[in-house]
């Protein structure tokens, strides 16, 4: 029997031995995918006797998310408190015990917690550890400028929607703010509040960062990408000109002007960007064909998820939509590509999406890599990552850019987006109203650059979007973009 | 050095550890180093004394090694249970001392031939049987998470299957012993126990829907029934009607069904029904709560373990996340608390244990003993496998206990006559001149 009892040893030895090398699995190999998972309430409970980082706002600085210590059981922990409230509560997002975690909460997590692999923090980590301290997370400074997202919240009030700026030669994104909001600090008792908002749209959605994740009709902000996709087709010039009926044949049907009853006759593009005719962008788009439009939109990062620090999932790319995804056409012929030359026929955008259109064709068609964060900094203020300027790409030449940044600047001179006049700055920006097809519940746009003079390169650009408008971007949405671009501009000149 | 100072020195090695993880969750607790921990260790050293001077007379030639591992597995769950509540670490340390009291109560009643056994093996069948049906009896049998395990008898109640599992081996021993010639040959009228067998563990399945019980019981089944005949055929073939005999399970419990729903896609992406609370769910947050909390336990505690008395068993606000965390679940506190290094120890005792059990079986001169020691030893293994493989997603989850670690009296007591069995059949194998009886 002997030899049957050796082998039942090895079997008995073997099944134990499996148990040894599935620990290991889990506990090594699969321990970072396990701890990521949203569901993990012990590693998020966990984490709540780690000093969390705080957050920083750019200017005025400020803490946008602190800790309050509280003894459970013999053990201390931090629980967050958030100071500024709703002000930048999509940005911040919020870290509780009961729910998962949102926003850079969730996103600089291993940062704030100080389980970031970098050595600097392990080896403090481990000596807290060592001496029995709480550890301490790392800080983080984000580049928003508080007082002009209050400008933007305040602006919006109860309206829907949201306002992105950002400066398009470095991408450090000055405002993020979204409508309606949250007081982040309910999120753990007293969520039933956050949900019974005040706002003009059903659902409110008030935990929806309408900023990065909410997909918009884009209207005429659309024909910025067109124009630009014109020239760089050779196709077209500012001064290619067009008789304006009124209204462009696709398909056999009419498509009118936002205003029909006053055709503008002959009409060059650029006139025809400022003054946003429908019909000579709809003859534009089927000269070019959807594909090269979405083509030229690609540049600008459409199709793609904008970078950001925030959650991936908090961010979703611009493009044709069809059945709820994201849809590139096969062919041109998919397309109605006279319709989505002006912004309508299934193209949604983001708000963040379009402020880098309009910080690219700004800056002479270069496009940056939007940042909310600057820097991330140890607790003895010892700098670990700092933010530097990251180019995506070209979008469009340098003469493309210019040349719709001219017409744009008509547009403000003295096309549709007259409100947003600044004294003292060049302004070029884009109106859009979004047919939803429900009468008075248009989604109306501006997006707009701000530079010194004509010369010089935007230092400052935005984009504003409202949900449910009776008026035009021109009326509404415009003057929210010159409030908050002044709040911003007024700190650059004196600092 | 003979074997008796050799498990001297183990027993005060192993109370050393006993002693030190007391004084790191007392550390932890209290932030204080107290003495209690010195006086819990000379206890805990005291407490296994008795047995090891029970075995210094009752067997003196048995293995060296049993016991001190015994008193180590013991240490690591008296300190996990504290941990987790002082009070049950208190209840366990109890049980352990009730558990070494049997231990030598055994040695001492067994000492001139535990062979006796042998001639009383159709009533441990039957006892066995009885045991594992016990549950199911109505006004007696309880039922906890789906699963009849557990019976009251007025304030007691014990958990019949740990007892059945040695009377089982006890009863195959003797047996097997008697039988294996004319079993081996396969004539299908000697084959009529097998399937006898067979049918009882499905029966006990359908009556408790304790399929880890019955996994642990045809597992030790066959094994000894692979030692004592020496055919692989009988093994394939008895696999092949428990898996056959599951796979009609399956189809027709939905109990096992969903066993292994949990344990092939604990995760899902979609919210599927719910049967907790009628309401659609993310399975993770249903029905495979358990297992995944479990998991997320062990992953917390990486390579180096967050420290005894560190982890993290409970929300903030004192909400346990993991339920049957002492019983079921003990292994993910542990390997959350103590880490792999901790984790993979705590299994490196357990081997030791089987290799020592293993030799033991080798070294015995008589079929009854062999199949006697290998029956338990492997079965240890077994019950190891199916309760760890379970939390670790190797095998379905079923609720059993981890052999002297998980809290629960009548587990600890059972594991304690396994031990006794051991050494009983290494003490007469190690016997001088045995060789000549």
């Amino acid at each position: 029997m002997n030899r049957q009892i050796a082998r039942l040893m090895y079997v008995a030895l073997a099944l134990v031995g499996v148990l040894v090398v599935m620990t290991t699995y889990w506990q090594t190999w699969a321990a970072a995918g396990l701890a990521d998972r949203q569901d993990n309430a012990i590693k998020r409970v966990a984490e709540f006797s780690v000093d969390r980082g705080l957050v920083f706002s750019w200017q005025p600085r400020k803490r946008l998310a602190r800790n309050v210590e509280r003894a459970v059981g013999g053990k201390t922990l931090f629980f967050r408190r958030y100071p500024q409230g709703i002000l930048a509560a999509h940005v911040v997002g919020y870290s509780t015990v009961g729910r998962s975690r949102t926003g850079l909460e969730r996103s600089l997590n291993d940062y704030l917690t100080a389980s970031n692999a970098n050595l600097s923090t392990l080896v403090d980590k481990a000596l807290d550890e060592l001496r029995g301290k709480p550890v301490e997370g790392n800080n983080v400074v984000t580049n928003i400028d508080l007082d002009a997202q209050e400008v933007a919240l305040e602006e919006l009030g109860t309206r829907c929607g949201a306002v992105v700026a950002l400066d398009p030669r470095t991408g450090k994104v000055r405002v993020m703010a979204s409508s309606p909001g949250f007081d982040p600090n309910l999120v753990e008792e007293g969520f039933d509040r956050i949900s019974q908002v005040t706002a003009d749209c059903t659902p409110g959605a008030p935990l929806l960062n309408r900023a990065s994740a909410g997909l918009f009709v884009p209207g005429s902000t659309f024909k910025v990408i067109t124009a630009a996709a014109a020239l760089e087709s050779r196709k077209f010039t500012p001064e290619s000109t067009f008789v304006d009926p009124g209204y462009c044949t696709v398909y056999g049907k009419r498509v009118n002007n936002f205003d029909t009853s006053r055709p503008f006759g002959t009409i060059d593009l650029s006139s025809a960007l400022a003054y946003s005719v429908n019909s000579v962008f709809c003859n534009v788009g089927l000269k070019l064909g959807a594909k090269q439009i979405l083509d030229t939109a690609k540049r600008f990062e459409f199709y793609e998820r904008p970078p950001l620090e925030t959650p991936a999932d908090e961010r979703l790319p611009s493009g044709l939509y069809q059945r709820g995804s994201l849809y590139y056409p096969r062919l041109d012929s998919d397309v109605d590509a006279g319709r989505m030359a002006f912004g309508q026929e299934r193209m949604l955008v983001t708000p963040l999406q379009m402020a880098m259109v309009a910080g690219a064709i700004g800056v002479g068609g270069k496009l940056v890599e939007p940042q909310v964060v600057d820097r991330i900094v140890a607790p003895g203020g010892r700098v670990i990552r700092v933010e530097r300027p990251v180019l995506i790409r070209r979008a469009v030449s340098a003469d493309t850019a210019n040349a719709v940044a001219a017409m744009m600047r008509i547009g403000v001179e003295r096309g549709t987006g007259t409100a947003a006049q600044i004294p003292g700055y060049s302004i070029g920006g884009k109106t859009g109203t979004g047919e939803t097809g429900v009468p008075g519940s248009n989604t109306t746009w501006f997006i707009a650059f701000a530079s010194r003079d004509e010369e010089s390169p935007a230092e400052l650009a935005i984009a504003v979007v409202l949900q449910n408008q009776s008026g035009t971007g021109g009326s509404t949405a415009a003057p929210i973009a010159r409030a908050v671009m002044q709040a911003i501009l007024s700190r650059t000149e004196n600092p | 050095m003979t074997a008796r100072n050799r498990e001297l020195l183990g027993l005060v090695v192993a109370s050393l550890i006993a002693g030190v993880a007391l004084a790191s969750v007392t550390i932890s607790r209290e932030a204080q180093v107290s003495a209690a921990a010195v006086a819990w260790g000379a206890m805990f050293l005291g407490l296994y004394l008795v047995a090891h001077v029970v075995a210094r007379r009752a067997v003196p030639y048995a293995d060296g090694a049993l016991l001190p591992l015994t008193a180590v597995l013991t240490a690591f769950g008296i300190a996990i249970n504290y941990r987790l509540d002082p009070e049950d670490g208190g209840r366990q340390a109890l049980w352990v001392a009730i558990g070494v009291a049997v231990l030598a109560a055994t040695l001492i009643w067994l000492r001139h031939d535990y062979r006796v056994l042998e001639s009383y093996r159709y009533l441990f069948g039957v006892a066995a049987v009885g045991l594992l049906l016990l549950p199911s009896v109505p006004g007696l049998g309880e039922r906890v998470n789906g699963v009849r395990l557990w019976v009251h008898v007025g304030p007691l109640q014990f958990q019949p299957g740990e007892l059945a599992k040695i009377c089982l081996i006890v009863f195959l021993a003797g047996y097997l012993r008697e039988k294996r010639e004319v079993v081996a040959q396969g004539r299908l009228k000697d084959l009529g126990p097998l399937l006898a067998i067979w049918g009882a563990a499905m029966l006990v399945i359908m009556q408790t829907n304790d399929l880890g019980s019955a996994l642990l019981n045809f597992g030790i089944f066959l094994a000894m029934l692979y030692v004592a005949t020496g055919r692989a055929l009988y093994v394939g073939a008895g696999l092949a009607l428990f898996v056959g005999g599951a796979g009609l399970l399956y189809t027709a419990l939905q109990h096992v069904q969903d066993r292994v729903t949990i344990w092939l896609h604990p995760w899902t992406d979609e919210r599927v029904y719910c049967a907790v609370n009628g309401q659609l769910e993310l399975r993770q947050d249903c029905a495979s709560y358990q297992l995944v909390k479990s998991l997320y336990s062990i992953a917390n505690g990486g390579f180096g373990g967050t420290g005894l008395g560190e982890g993290t068993f409970a929300s903030t606000d004192g909400t346990p996340l993991i339920p049957y965390l002492r019983t079921d679940f003990v292994y993910s506190a542990i390997a959350q608390e103590l880490g792999l290094i901790g984790a993979a120890a705590l299994l490196l005792v357990f081997m030791l244990f089987v290799v020592r059990g293993m030799r033991v079986a080798l070294r015995a001169q008589d079929g009854f003993s062999k199949l006697l020691a290998a029956g338990l030893t492997f079965g240890f293994a077994l019950q190891t496998f199916i309760i760890v493989g379970g939390v670790l997603r190797v095998v379905p989850l079923t609720g059993i206990t981890l052999p002297f670690v998980s809290y629960g009296g009548t587990s600890i007591v059972a594991n304690f006559l396994l031990v006794a069995g051991l050494l009983l059949v290494s003490n007469r194998a190690n016997e001088p001149g045995a060789s000549f009886r």
